[in-house]
């Protein structure tokens, strides 16, 4: 607080107000260096909290990255490439790698592909808006929730006695108990069923927007042409969702890429390393292992591989 | 004529049963976790599975409320979520006055990095932070968790105010520095109190967003006594032998700011973030 508030009431904010109209009564014959100034004396909290908190700390871990013995030693040594050696062979770091994609690529997928029905059936004009309304509500429920209380409500229910396999066996679709979260052949699975659950809602939310967005007289030309529902979905709201859906699924690869919390607290990255990310592999290389040094070298490929996407999206968004 | 009416009663019950299959989806694991802490321990496993036992009570949020140590990673959270509320509105107020109402040189690289910063993955910054957070003695303080949940919330805040700002014709604030007053005056006499709305939006987000970090709060905190509420309820799972009961409870009591602050306002917070997610 402290910081922040002297920060900008010492430059723009006493200065600049006798200064600007200084420059205002001499017109514009001097560049006015103190106009420009002002701009950046409002930016400057956010310069040094962009500094210290993201260039300060990238810079960190770059350097950590090729060095030997960070953090727990007292003087690490220049070790080269030897971190990223290590993190590329290692068949763990290339499990985490396939797992994440899949992690992310059928994420993606379900929470558009849901995102899409749901926000569609709830934009139907022939509901009512206080029909709608309450399923809205209950369709944004599980955004709502914190990752720690989504780890919960899904370990209690995907215990092995729990309701799910009650319900699962007495409808026969399963013969015996399944440990959804501890077979090595279930637990993937499981936790990506979670993780789509857990996101669909803010897809949901952004295509409604999106499909409430698009003009009644495209709908009304299609029908007057004697288009189907069918045909008009197809031929109108999908090409007009087409850039909302395509950033937003860039979007969701990023933030999915980025899930720890839910992967922690419901499997551990267990059982047999089958639900290992990215995430939790960097993560246990530094608390677990202490090896700083080689998370390090972990933490720079996740960046990297987050600022294709991330270029990507920015790409995306400047087309549109 | 007839045939048409009965098309659209048909399309009505198919759209109404496709919703109803959805909404249990979405909503059935909520209402279990409800049902599941108005149990006693042994009947969270019972068969057949009810949703109301013999024995519901509230005894696992007594035993959550009346204990001080649950209670303070409430008081924790409370005090982290709402110091990055304030924190970061102030700061974005500031530099989305400065993106909105001047022209600077590097204006776009600058706000480029802030659109950016919001793609860097947490656990590449966690390392580095821990150390940081060491090193400057903000260890296991609050301090070190309000400072570094900054980096999530303020980028998104930014853009959002912003935009606000640009909604807001020039006029306004010309016509009181035209009075002589400085644009620190105008920012916060005539821009900040009709921005009410949008800071609202932007608050009960970056407070949620706080409320619910996991990650940092994990790694820079190492006493209970400074754990937020995400870790509290992890730390339900190792203490007591699964006491699911008193789990569902603290869940559900951490989750109640955020659910009311969505309750109330709802609307604007949705027109607010999907104009954000998707334009910025």
């Amino acid at each position: 607080m402290e910081t922040a508030k002297l920060d900008p009431a010492a430059s723009p904010g006493a200065p600049p107000p006798a200064a600007e109209s200084a420059a205002g009564r001499r017109r514009s014959t001097r560049p006015f260096p103190v106009q420009r100034v002002v701009p950046f004396g409002y930016l400057s909290p956010t310069l040094i909290l962009i500094f210290v908190l993201m260039i300060i700390p990238i810079a960190m871990v770059v350097s950590y990255s090729f060095k030997d013995n960070v953090i727990v030693e007292q003087n690490p040594v220049f070790a080269g490439l030897a971190n990223y050696t290590t993190v590329l062979t290692d068949p763990n770091f290339l499990a985490a790698l396939k797992n994440t994609f899949i992690f992310i690529t059928l994420s993606t997928a379900a929470h558009l592909g849901l995102g899409l029905a749901f926000a569609t059936m709830l934009n139907s004009p022939l509901l009512g808006g206080v029909t709608k309304a309450i399923f809205r509500i209950v369709y944004i429920l599980p955004w709502l929730f914190t990752v720690a209380v989504i780890a919960v409500i899904w370990r209690l229910m995907l215990d092995p006695s729990g309701v799910v396999n009650y319900i699962l066996t007495t409808i026969g679709v399963l013969r015996a108990e399944v440990s959804w979260l501890s077979d090595p052949n279930m637990a993937l699975w499981a936790l990506t069923f979670i993780n789509i659950w857990a996101g669909f809602p803010f897809f949901m939310i952004s295509i409604l927007a999106g499909l409430q967005g698009i003009s009644p007289v495209l709908y009304e030309a299609a029908s007057v042409d004697g288009a189907t529902a069918f045909r008009q979905f197809r031929n109108v709201t999908l090409p007009q969702l087409k850039p909302v859906l395509l950033s937003m699924a860039v979007l969701d690869l990023i933030w999915t890429s980025q899930q720890f919390a839910l992967i922690w607290m419901t499997t551990g990255g267990g059982p047999l390393n089958v639900t290992e990310m990215l995430s939790t592999y960097t993560y246990k290389q530094a608390f677990s292992s202490y090896e700083f040094a080689t998370a390090s070298a972990a933490a720079v490929i996740v960046l990297l591989l987050t600022m294709i996407l991330a270029v990507f999206y920015v790409r995306l968004q400047k087309e549109r | 004529m007839l045939t048409r009416q009965r098309r659209r009663l048909y399309a009505k019950i198919a759209v109404l049963a496709g919703l109803c299959v959805g909404a249990a989806f979405a909503g059935l694991p909520v209402v279990w976790m409800l049902s599941t802490s108005f149990k006693t321990n042994g009947e969270v496993f019972q068969v057949p599975p009810r949703l109301i036992t013999d024995n519901f009570s509230f005894d696992a949020y007594a035993k959550i409320l009346g204990d001080a140590a649950q209670l303070r990673f409430f008081i924790n959270s409370y005090i982290v979520a709402l110091s990055v509320t304030v924190l970061t509105l102030f700061v974005a107020i500031l530099a989305a006055y400065g993106f909105s109402r001047y022209n600077f040189p590097m204006k776009r690289s600058i706000n480029a990095v802030i659109v950016t910063v919001q793609a860097v993955p947490p656990i590449t910054l966690v390392i580095p932070y821990f150390g940081l957070v060491v090193g400057l003695g903000l260890y296991n303080t609050y301090p070190g968790l309000i400072l570094t949940h900054m980096v999530f919330t303020l980028p998104y805040a930014i853009i959002m105010m912003t935009a606000y700002f640009n909604t807001l014709p020039r006029e306004l604030d010309e016509s009181v520095k035209v009075d002589g007053a400085s644009s620190w005056t105008a920012l916060w006499r005539i821009l900040v109190p009709i921005s009410v709305p949008g800071l609202v939006a932007v608050g009960v987000y970056t407070f949620m967003i706080s409320w619910n970090e996991y990650l940092f709060a994990l790694t820079l905190t190492r006493t209970d006594d400074m754990r937020t509420v995400p870790i509290g309820i992890q730390l339900l799972m190792g203490q007591h032998s699964y006491e699911w009961n008193q789990m569902m409870a603290m869940s559900i009591l951490g989750s109640i700011p955020v659910l009311l602050l969505f309750l109330l306002f709802q609307r604007r917070f949705i027109g607010g973030l999907t104009s954000g997610a998707v334009k910025a």
